[in-house]
């Protein structure tokens, strides 16, 4: 490689021994080498601005090939569709034991303005303010007339307000397909519905999500679009459902009680077929939670499963069937029953005095507390709550409700031999009319544990055992003995043998000190036909007080336990029983076969 | 010597202006740049009257304001085009500092019409955006530099235009107006590609857009929705992309006839944006391939003029000159059609809009200037023997 020097040295030299100026030689070649060097980049320059050039025809032809391909297409109406932003609107249907709809949802529009695609906001504004009387005219045209690109005006609308809506043919005022959760029934079975109310909301969808009960509990299995197809089958029945709720509403009024509740359960199978509290809601318009008040008083609150009340002396049967199992008594023994029984300060008072000793059987129909708590003396403390706790009495149950979490029983802090003789008798032990069921369905059904479940089952339930067949049995008698000649002789329903067990328990102040003397929560504890039993009724009155005597009447026979009778008269013929009526003398006829 | 002493007629050994303009001027892209702007005019015809009715003024309101710049547009063309490199340059550098400074005082004095970015001042009767008239400004103060650059014992051009332009993009992105940032560093590594950019940087820097490209795809959840949903052959016909695509398919090869189109009533930017989209939707396909044909052929005769060009200054912002007037085209067109994400940019000489109308007339004229035939020392080459 032949080197060109920067500077001509030689000629510099030669000039200097000349005694000429070197500095035109210098120039001269400075010169020389700039012209060089332009030549240089101007021919690089010639084949970049020749790639440039290409580039730029290159780029203008993709426009116009783009262009000429989407000219030749044609226009269609395309739907927006980006990757994972659609919202699922689909959610399954809620239905009852035959498939009768609970839930639905409903196709309706919602109404949403683009303020700068109005032609006449102030027109449009007023029309609106005409369909929907709630809207305000003012605030409608400021809305439309400011900076606002995009706002919902009304989340639902109904067919005609949809046409009317039409009629005003502002091109600003568009509609969005919207899914709505119906309850054909409204109020029927409010509490397990719960409700439902719109999620993330687009222009073209929004997303439907369950607030409360079972909506809430199976929220994700509604939404899953593989089981859209597939209802959700409860255990319930609409049928037993509308007419417990309408007996228990009658009774509630009749008796000017606050509040009221009532759940019927299958006891082999643990399927509740209709479960109310009242007051109650339509869960097409849940309302807001309450701001002030008891929340219990609320009439979201559902005190079937929720509700944690001292139940009384409905809590009596258990005492007495663990002491049949553990063989300690028969129903036949002797029990002393004087009353009052004093233990250390407390005294322990029935509410009438039965004498001075009654049979175990006799504690039960008189609902004697000084014998139940005699009895409980003999078992002891710790093998009391081990039974309370095989009965579930200790725990949250595993319903299928989220409210059903909330309904914890209320246990004593220190379960001294005093607890457990109120325990007996149902005082100091608080748990759920839910709870209440479940142990009587154990109770009566043979003896075996169960489960209450919202959802339909195929067959019965085989749980643990916690009491034996024979003692099952004497129980059953004894809760029948109960309704024919003890304290809930109202509950007698010709045909269907109805046993149970009352309980009036006086309602602990509100401030923590003692008991109310006139506010009595009753409860009656029910299970028909009490020789084969298949199901249980719980019913419980809130301050119910029956008027037609000379004094007031508050306790449960009088009250929870006619209206329960109630309940089993209309209930039992849907349930599919029969009737068994005793025959009549058959005089004259001669019965022959052949 | 009695001229000498008594003076005398004054010779013009120099052309006539005129004369020497018609004969050295590229006819060919001022006839196309003359078609433009008429397309122009004729497309505000249709475009403009729904804008003027909403903002209560006659129809055809916008359209006169556009022929009134327009003409001014035209006529700064027409005189810039007529003076000399040196002129040119002289009067750029000085343009350009009074719009750099205007720049710089924007926060301070400008206006946003409501938009949210600082652009504009507003005079009154219309409104300027100094980055307009900046962007020519600055495409031949950097070829400047980069032409000193190049000189034995020349300064730093290199760098001087760099931060130059770097200071710029700062303060449009801080504006902001990341399409007008975008658009300088654009014209500053056309012209640095021109200037011999060394082939390795090329090659880096492409390697570099690849591997960041994928790698923020494959790890930005953000990044990939985006360039999925830019992919997407759906788009939502609300949007205004979607009333573009519609009207585009609507008119078709032949259009749906003058005045029947319905798109520049959906879209907020049909006069500015979105005109392509009302040209393709009233006149069809064969007008915007005429545009495209119009603006590939300015661009492309500029590009080949200046490859005979000796000059590198006059080469550089040439260079820069007619690579931006061709981006913006080409961009505003690719968004209509969906090659390019959104990005508002207007059409040169095409779109509405009094300031960079004015702004582009400069700009053309300039580029003119720079690509009319000059003497380019052939007779060196032909010795040479490199005969062309």
């Amino acid at each position: 490689m032949i080197r060109t020097p920067l500077r001509p040295l030689a000629r510099v030299l030669e000039a200097r021994a000349k005694g000429e100026n070197p500095d035109a030689i210098e120039r001269e070649n400075l010169r020389l080498r700039h012209e060089e060097m332009r030549d240089r980049a101007r021919s690089r320059a010639e084949g970049r601005l020749l790639v440039l050039g290409v580039l730029f025809v290159c780029a203008f032809t993709m426009v116009g090939a783009r262009m000429g391909l989407l000219a030749a297409s044609e226009p269609s109406e395309p739907r927006a569709s980006a990757a994972g932003a659609e919202i699922e609107a689909l959610r399954a249907d809620i239905v009852d034991r035959q498939g009768r709809v609970l839930a639905t949802n409903l196709e309706t529009y919602s109404l949403y303005a683009q303020p700068p695609q109005m032609i006449d906001p102030e027109h449009a504004a007023t029309e609106l303010a005409r369909i929907f009387p709630d809207l305000d005219r003012d605030r409608l045209i400021q809305d439309f007339t400011g900076t606002r690109k995009f706002l919902w005006i009304k989340r639902r609308l109904s067919p005609e307000q949809r046409q009317a809506v039409h009629d005003i043919g502002d091109p600003g005022l568009l509609f969005g397909p919207r899914d709505m959760r119906l309850y054909p029934n409204g109020r029927l079975a409010a509490h397990v519905l719960g409700g439902a109310g719109f999620g993330r909301e687009g222009v073209h969808a929004a997303e439907v999500i369950g607030v409360a009960g079972v909506e809430r509990q199976f929220d994700e299995q509604l939404r899953d679009p593989a089981r859209a197809s597939k209802p959700l089958e409860l255990s319930l029945d609409l049928t037993i459902q509308a007419a417990t709720e309408e007996v228990l509403l009658g009774g509630m009024r009749l008796l000017n009680a606050k509040g009221a509740a009532a759940v019927l359960m299958d006891v082999h199978t643990g399927e509740v077929i209709s479960i109310a509290s009242l007051p109650d809601f339509d869960p097409n318009d849940r309302p807001a939670p309450p701001t002030q008040g008891r929340p219990d008083d609320s009439p979201l609150f559902n005190r079937v499963v929720q509700g944690v009340y001292e139940l009384g002396s409905t809590f009596k049967i258990f005492t007495v069937a663990q002491a049949l199992e553990l063989g300690m008594v028969t129903p036949d023994t002797i029990i002393n029953t004087k009353s009052p029984m004093t233990w250390g300060r407390h005294r322990i008072s029935d509410f009438r005095n039965y004498g001075p000793e009654l049979t175990v059987s006799k504690v039960i129909e008189k609902s004697s507390n000084v014998g139940t708590a005699r009895i409980a003396i003999e078992i002891g403390a710790e093998r009391q709550r081990d039974f309370l706790g095989q009965l579930g009495l200790l725990e949250t149950t595993k319903f299928e409700m989220v409210e059903a979490r909330g309904g914890r029983p209320l246990l004593p802090p220190r379960w001294s031999e005093l607890s457990t003789m109120t325990i007996s008798y149902g005082h100091g032990i608080s748990a759920t009319p839910l709870h209440l069921a479940a142990a009587y369905a154990t109770m009566v059904n043979g003896g075996t544990r169960v489960e209450p479940t919202l959802l339909k089952q195929d067959g019965p339930q085989f749980g643990a055992r916690v009491i034996s067949e024979k003692t099952s049995e004497q129980l059953r008698r004894m809760l029948r003995l109960t309704v024919s000649q003890g304290t809930a002789s109202f509950g007698e329903v010709p045909g269907y043998a109805v046993g149970g067990k009352t309980g009036s328990a006086d309602k602990p102040r509100i401030d923590g000190r003692g008991y109310e003397t006139d506010k009595v929560l009753a409860t009656f504890a029910a299970t028909f036909p009490a020789h084969d039993p298949k199901y249980v009724l719980i019913v419980t009155l809130d301050e119910a007080v029956e008027t037609s005597g000379s004094e007031p009447r508050r306790t449960a026979g009088w009250t929870a336990v006619p209206v329960a009778a109630e309940v089993i008269r209309r209930v039992a013929p849907l349930l599919g029983l029969r009737p068994e009526i005793e025959p009549a003398e058959l005089t004259g006829i001669t019965l022959t076969s052949n | 010597m009695t001229e000498m002493v008594y003076g005398s007629v004054p010779v013009r050994n120099a052309e006539p202006v005129l004369p020497k303009w018609w004969r050295t001027i590229d006819r060919w892209s001022m006839s196309c740049i003359l078609m433009l702007f008429g397309i122009g005019l004729l497309l505000g015809f249709a475009a403009s009257p729904p804008l003027a009715s909403k903002n209560g003024l006659a129809p055809f309101h916008y359209v006169e304001r556009q022929a009134m710049f327009g003409g001014l547009a035209l006529a700064a063309m027409f005189l810039t085009s007529m003076m000399s490199p040196l002129l040119v340059r002289r009067l750029a550098v000085i343009g350009f500092l009074v719009a750099f400074i205007s720049l710089i005082g924007l926060p301070f004095f400008g206006t946003d019409f409501g938009k949210g970015a600082m652009r504009w001042y507003s005079l009154g009767f219309a409104s300027v955006q100094p980055s307009e008239f900046l962007k020519p400004g600055f495409i031949v103060v950097a070829a400047w530099m980069l032409a000193a650059g190049q000189e034995i014992n020349g300064p730093p051009g290199r760098l001087w235009s760099l931060m130059l332009a770097a200071a710029i993009v700062l303060l449009l992105a801080f504006q902001p107006d990341f399409g007008q940032a975008a658009l300088i560093l654009f014209g500053w590594g056309v012209m640095y590609f021109v200037a011999g950019a060394p082939m390795v940087l090329l090659v880096a820097i492409a390697g570099l857009v690849v591997l960041g490209g994928t790698f923020a795809y494959e790890n930005s959840e953000h990044f990939a929705r985006r360039i999925d949903g830019f992919l997407t052959p759906e788009v939502d016909p609300r949007t205004q992309l979607g009333y573009a695509t519609n009207a585009i398919q609507e008119g078709g090869f032949f259009g749906v006839g003058v005045g029947g189109g319905e798109v520049k009533w959906s879209l907020p930017d049909a006069h500015t944006d979105f005109i392509i989209a009302v040209a393709a939707e009233e006149y069809g396909l064969i007008l915007v391939l005429c545009i495209i044909a119009l603006y590939a052929s300015v661009v492309v005769r500029s590009l080949l003029r200046l490859m005979r060009e000796r000059d590198p200054f006059i080469r550089l912002a040439g260079t820069g000159l007619a690579c931006m007037f061709g981006v913006q085209a080409l961009i505003n067109m690719g968004v209509a059609v969906r090659l390019l994400p959104a990005k508002g940019m207007t059409l040169p000489f095409v779109s509405y809009g009094g300031s960079s109308l004015i702004a582009g007339g400069i700009a053309v004229g300039m580029l003119l200037a720079f690509t009319r035939t000059r003497p380019q020392g052939e007779i060196g080459d032909i010795l040479r023997g490199r005969i062309r």
